[in-house]
Formats: structure tokens, sequence, C-alpha cells
């Protein structure tokens, strides 16, 4: 099962090396990760998506992060209102005849194309998960030459409390 | 306080390995074991002008066990230096041994200077990145203002919480380096926060659990004798009369000689101990991690048991078996809450009688064979000459496991093993360092003739301390373990585990101006130990055993902990 986890780790050299290297010891296994600054200076906010076997192992996971001294927090945001989003860039064979074929294609899923050369095009989607394999699906009969995915990163809708202020994952609450 | 004044009169202008020793004194270090090499020139150019006591083993694979061994018996951090590349390496196999062992470390490492670092200099290693997956935390210092606060939250670290090592390397030219300084009195660390105190909830179900329960029993590993909660557990065990095994690191964190005492469980437990666990409808873990030397097939460890897990690592709780009942805290403050809940003991007449049985019944059991000493019998002579008082430090294999089934003990922070790692070469230097963290214990060695050869170097360092440490070689001519599986399970063929050609002994402690004894009849031995055990001297006990016995009971690999073979017909 797939599961979207989330962390605030100190901005640190060595972070992540150690948090992919706790992966690989423990065998987790990684689809993507997605690393950048927080609001908060020293602050980086990791995002996984991991493919564990059961709940179980995802807890085992997100505890073995939390013991890393770096990790500040870390939840599983799977199962909660969040907003989740990646980029891909798709290079997709092309040529003048069906370039506005293709553009019919981009279009309902907001994507743009961003490149365009003789033989091909650049398409640049954001989005869930689900909406960017979907356009890939779709563009897939047409030849794709290069694909480029940042990996998702996520975290909770505005409604809810921020994050800085949610729980962390913890067994003694 | 004095030496650290004293200390700030003879240094003007601090260096970082200056800083480095005066954060070591502010910390209340007293003892270190290291190596001197380029990259720590510094560093020990600091330490001369200290009154910090040095230890200088003739290996770093010694200088680190020996740092366990103290720490394992002081229940202070072990403090060792290194120097950069092939210094840092050769500590590596102590710092796994520690992290899975959960001995407090720190650990300095020289490193190459901060422009060199990244080009294959001379020495060169990249230790950070090596020791990340085997240490609790580590850091390479990047400034000379850092110092003060890396060491502060390394001793901190290594010390607080599951204690663990903690890896500080630092480039030559910080240490060489002169700066000014501040000293932290606080620590901030926000992603380190360990839990002490039990969730009182939790603590009231596990309560009620033991008051419902027919077969309870209580599983008292490591994590009693860390927290000093060996009181507690005694009060809790006596007033609820349920029965406890030991892990194989747990042993003296509950008196041998209790009547609710019923062994060691695991692999090569008593078959009391190990039914307790298969049977028990309560299963109450007390800082041990469930490691598979201990439940065998995961698929028939206690399944009829609600399992309580009481473990001050989160990450331990659910790792391998199962919790129903998990409470994240030191062992000491659960216990203690624990006997403020739990009122009339169970009615568990019926179980505690049956176990007891079993003990009597199932006990640990070998034979005697003529002419031949048995590895038991020499274990068991050895706590009978030292009423159980001795601490008893091992290397890993057969020796390791008779030590453990034969040399009972009544108290904590006797027993020096290495459990998780099972590193040959362990016993001989951690035995000096329990040694000098307990300078006037008897402390014996219990080697194998395997073991001892890969770091009989530091007889040097008996020589040179005349340390009284009793090495015993259980001499069997082999690597004991491996010829047992390969007997066991691999047809008989014993591969490279026969081992006939081996230094003379004796000899060799002589050279090192240490007495050393051959010993082969049970006559020879009686008169060796007690010419030998009771003085301030070093001594080399060259013990000839029976080659071929075998360590039992035994738990199979891959069956279950109810499947032993080897139990007394
Ligand atoms: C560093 C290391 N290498 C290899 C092993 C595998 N091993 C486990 S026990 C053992 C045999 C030990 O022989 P010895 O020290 O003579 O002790 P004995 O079993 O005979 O008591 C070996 C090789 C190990 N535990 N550690």
């Amino acid at each position: 099962m797939k599961r979207i986890v989330t962390a605030l780790v100190n901005n640190q050299s060595g972070v992540l090396n150690r948090v992919t290297g706790l992966m690989s010891k423990r065998r987790f296994n990684i689809e993507s990760i997605s690393v950048g600054r927080t609001e908060t200076d020293d602050i980086s906010r990791m995002t996984f998506v991991v493919d564990v076997e059961d709940e179980a192992q995802c807890e085992q996971l997100i505890k073995q992060l939390h013991k890393q001294i770096d990790v500040l927090k870390v939840w599983d945001i799977t199962d909660q209102a969040i907003v989740a989003r990646e980029l891909v860039l798709i290079k997709v064979l092309s040529n003048p005849q069906i370039r506005t074929e293709i553009n019919g294609i981009v279009d309902p899923f907001r994507a743009s194309i961003i490149d365009v050369s003789r033989d091909s095009l650049t398409v640049q989607v954001t989005g869930d998960s689900e909406k960017v394999d979907a356009l890939i699906e779709l563009l897939r009969p047409y030849g794709i030459k290069e694909l480029a995915r940042t990996g998702l990163t996520a975290f909770p809708r505005g409604q809810q409390r921020q994050v800085t202020e949610m729980k962390p994952y913890s067994l003694i609450k | 306080m004095q030496a650290k004044a004293k200390y700030e009169q003879t240094v003007a202008s601090q260096t970082g390995a200056d800083v480095l020793m005066q954060t070591l004194i502010d910390e209340g270090v007293d003892l270190v074991f290291g190596y001197p090499g380029g990259a720590v020139l510094p560093i020990y150019d600091a330490l001369y002008k200290t009154d910090l006591r040095h230890i200088l083993p003739r290996h770093e694979q010694g200088a680190i066990h020996a740092a366990e061994g103290y720490a394992r018996i002081s229940g202070k951090p072990g403090v060792v230096i290194g120097t950069s590349g092939p210094g840092a390496t050769n500590l590596i196999t102590g710092i796994a041994d520690a992290m899975m062992d959960s001995l407090p470390l720190v650990v300095f490492t020289g490193q190459v200077a901060r422009g060199v670092i990244g080009t294959d200099a001379f020495q060169e290693a990249d230790v950070t990145g090596i020791t990340t997956p085997i240490t609790k935390h580590n850091y390479q210092i990047q400034e000379l203002k850092d110092i003060p606060r890396v060491v502060k939250e390394a001793f901190h670290i290594a010390t607080t919480g599951r204690p663990g090592p903690v890896v500080v390397d630092i480039p030559k030219d910080i240490s060489g380096e002169i700066g000014e300084v501040d000293y932290p009195e606080t620590i901030h660390l926000p992603g380190y926060q360990p839990n002490y105190m039990p969730n009182l909830l939790q603590v009231r179900k596990l309560a009620e659990a033991m008051r419902e329960a027919k077969r309870p029993v209580i599983l008292a590993g490591a994590g009693i004798i860390h927290s000093g909660a060996h009181k507690a557990l005694l009060e809790l065990v006596e007033r609820q009369g349920i029965p406890v095994v030991h892990t194989l690191l747990g042993l003296g964190g509950f008196p041998a000689e209790h009547e609710l005492f019923l062994g060691m469980a695991g692999m090569h437990g008593t078959y009391a101990a190990n039914m307790a666990l298969y049977e028990a409808d309560l299963l109450i873990n007390i800082g041990a991690r469930f490691d598979d030397r201990l439940t065998g097939d995961l698929q028939h460890f206690a399944k009829k048991a609600v399992v309580a897990h009481i473990d001050i690592d989160p990450a331990e709780i659910g790792k391998n078996v199962q919790t129903h009942i998990p409470i994240v805290a030191d062992a000491k403050f659960t216990i203690e809450a624990l006997l403020d809940e739990v009122t009339t003991p169970p009615e568990i007449n019926e179980w505690v009688f049956r176990l007891k049985q079993d003990r009597i019944e199932k006990p640990l059991w070998y034979r005697k064979q003529p002419k031949v000493m048995a590895p038991q019998y020499l274990i068991e002579k050895l706590h009978q000459e030292t009423n159980g008082e001795a601490i008893v430090v091992t290397d890993v294999g057969q020796h390791q496991m008779w030590a453990a089934q034969y040399y009972p003990f009544s108290k904590p922070k006797k027993w020096v093993t290495s459990g998780g790692l099972g590193t040959m070469g362990f016993g001989f230097p951690a035995a000096i360092g329990a040694q000098l963290a307990a300078p006037d214990d008897t402390v014996i060695a219990v080697v194998g003739d395997g073991g001892f050869q890969m770091t009989l170097q530091e007889l040097s360092v008996l020589q040179e301390l005349r340390l009284p440490v009793k090495i015993v070689i259980v001499n069997n001519q082999s690597l004991g373990m491996v010829r047992q599986w390969q007997t066991s399970f691999y047809g008989g063929r014993h591969s490279q585990s026969l081992i006939p050609v081996q230094p003379d002994f004796v000899k060799l402690a002589e050279t090192y101006d240490i007495r050393g004894y051959r010993v082969e009849t049970e006559e020879e031995l009686q008169e060796v130990l007690s010419a030998t055990l009771h003085d301030r001297e070093p001594v080399l006990i060259d013990c000839r055993v029976n080659a071929e016995e075998m360590v039992t009971p035994m738990v199979a690999p891959g069956t279950g902990i109810h499947e032993m073979i080897g139990v007394k017909p």
C-alpha cells in the first residue's frame, strides 16, 4: 500500500543521507522523495511516497524516522485532507500536424507546453499523482522521449490546524 | 572542579583541542581510551596538558571494546579517541557493537583539514558517512565555536533515552586553530525528547491484565540494568509472584537464585524459560527488544499471550512482535508506577508450580567425559571459586553461552558480553575496561581460543598497568560454535573451524610478563584457580576442555522456542 509521509527536518548537511540510508537499511520501498526549505530557516520539509506492506510497517517507518535526531516531526498524512502536488515534465514526439491534437489533450489538465522543437514538445503538468498519471497515459501513444517527475510534496489543508501545531506521531499519547 | 581550575590556568590561548579537553572535563570525564595519529596530534598535545587518564591499547579495536566494558560496568559513557582514516575505521566494529547493545559511547575521530576534505587526502575516510547507520547520532565539527555545543549534545544523546554511541569527527585544522568560544549551559535538541514517564492509563491497563492473567511471565532485558530498575523489579515480582526470565544481556537484573527465576530464554535458554514464554497468556517485556535469538521463529512466539512491552525506544515496540499494551518509558519509573497500581497477586499457583517443575525436571545439564574437562564444569568452578561475585566478561561463541548458563548472577553490572553484534575479539579488551571501572572487583575474561587471538595484543595493557584481569581461555582448539553448527546442520563437515595450531598461550603470557598456566584436569584447575583468582595480579589460564562438547539445549534455527533439542531427557 502507498502512504504519504511528511517530515520536518533540520536543514543540515547529511540529513537526506541519514533518512535515505535508514530507509534502505530497513528495506523500506521509497517511490519518491522531495525535499525543500520551509517558511522557517534551518528547517526543511521532506515528503515521501512509500510502498509498505501494511500499517504496521508504515508505523515502524515513522518511528524509525522519528528516532533520528535531525527529524523534528513526522506524520503519515495519507488519510488526512491534504494538498499533494508533483510537477512533471514530459517530452513527447510530435510534428506540426499533431501539435494541435496534443494541445487538445493537455488543455483540460491545465498543463502547458513550455518548449517546442521540430520533432518534439515538452509538457509541464502539476497535480496529484492520479492526474499526472492520467496525462502521461494519454500522451504515451504519441511516444514519450523523456520524462522527469519531482515526486510528491504535500501538507494538510488550510482549515485544519497548522502542521507545526499538530501532534506528531506518538505511541504514548 | 579542581581539575578544571588547574587546567584553565595552564592554557593561555585555547586551541580547538584545548576547548575539547575543557568540555570533556566539564562533562565529568576522567578516563579516555585512544590511539594517536596525524589528525589527532593537536588533541593529544592538548591532552598532555590535562590530568585526564588515558589508556593506550595496542589497537583501536581494543580501545573501543575497553570503552564498552567500562560503560557497561560504570554506567558512565565510554570516551574514545582515534585518528582519521584507518584509526577511525578500526573503531567501526566497536561502534556497531555499542549500537546493537545500547552502550553509551562518545567517540572522537580526527579528520583531515577542512580544506582537503573530499579530495581523498592522506588518511581521509568519510567517517560520518560510514558511521551514520551504526550510531545513535554523529557530527562533523564545522567550526571551532561549535565544539562545546556539539560535545555537550554528544554526551547528552549518548547517555539519555536508549543509550548508544555518538561519533564526533573533528578536522585537524579546527583542533589546531586558536579562538574564543562560549560554553553553553543548556541543550536545545527539539528533535530529541526521550520520554521517561509512563502513561498512567497504559500502566493501569497492564495492572488490570496482571490481575486477570492465569499464566503471566516477565521477560527482563538489559533495560532493567540501564535504568537501575532491579530493586523495583524484585519488589514487583515478590508482590505479584510472577515468574521471570532473562535475555542474554539482562542477566543479573534479577537474582538468579530467586525461586521465581526460570533462567535465560532464547536459543540456548532453559526449557522452563522458553516454555514460559511459549505458554504465557500475559508476557510483560521490560527493556528487551525481542531479538531473533530470543524469540526463535516468530510464528510460534508468545502466540497465546497478551503482550505488554515497556521500552524507552518507541521504535522497538511492535517491531518484531505485535504488542497489545505498549508503554514507552523508563523501566524503573514504569515498574514504580505499576507498584502503585497492582493489588492482590493473581492466582497463578498452578502455573508457577508447573514452571518450577520444568525447572527442576529439565535443568541445564551436561555429561562429564573421562579424562577431558567439561567446559561447563570449568564455568561452574569459576562461579564457586569467586562466590558468584566476579565480573564476568566474555567473548563470543560456545564459552559465552556456557558462561551465561553456568555462572548465575545475583546482582546487576557483573556481566559483560557482546549480544546483538556477537563480536569475536570483544571479550578481552572489554574486560580491561570493566576492570578500570571496578578496580577492586575480580574481573574474569572468559574467552575462546579463537576470539582471544583476535585482540590478544592488549596483553600489553595488562603488562603495563598490572590490571588484575584473570584471563580464562576455554580452549577447545576450534572455533567451537562454528564447529557445533557444522556438526548439527552441515553433515559434520568442519570447514575451517578446527585450529589445532595455536601459540603456546602460557609462554605468550610470560613474554608480556604475565603469569601463565595450562590446565588439563579438574585437579589442576582447582589448584590454579585457588592460587590465582584471589590476588591482584593478572593471569592467563589456558584451560584445555573437551572439544566435542556442544551447547545445549538449543532452539534450532527456523524453529519455535517450544521445540528445543538437547533438553535433559
Ligand atoms: C568477528 C567475528 N567473526 C566471526 C564470527 C563468527 N563466529 C561466531 S562464534 C565463532 C567461533 C568462536 O570460536 P572461539 O573463540 O574459539 O570460541 P568457542 O566457540 O570455541 O567457545 C565464530 C567464528 C564472529 N562472531 N565474530
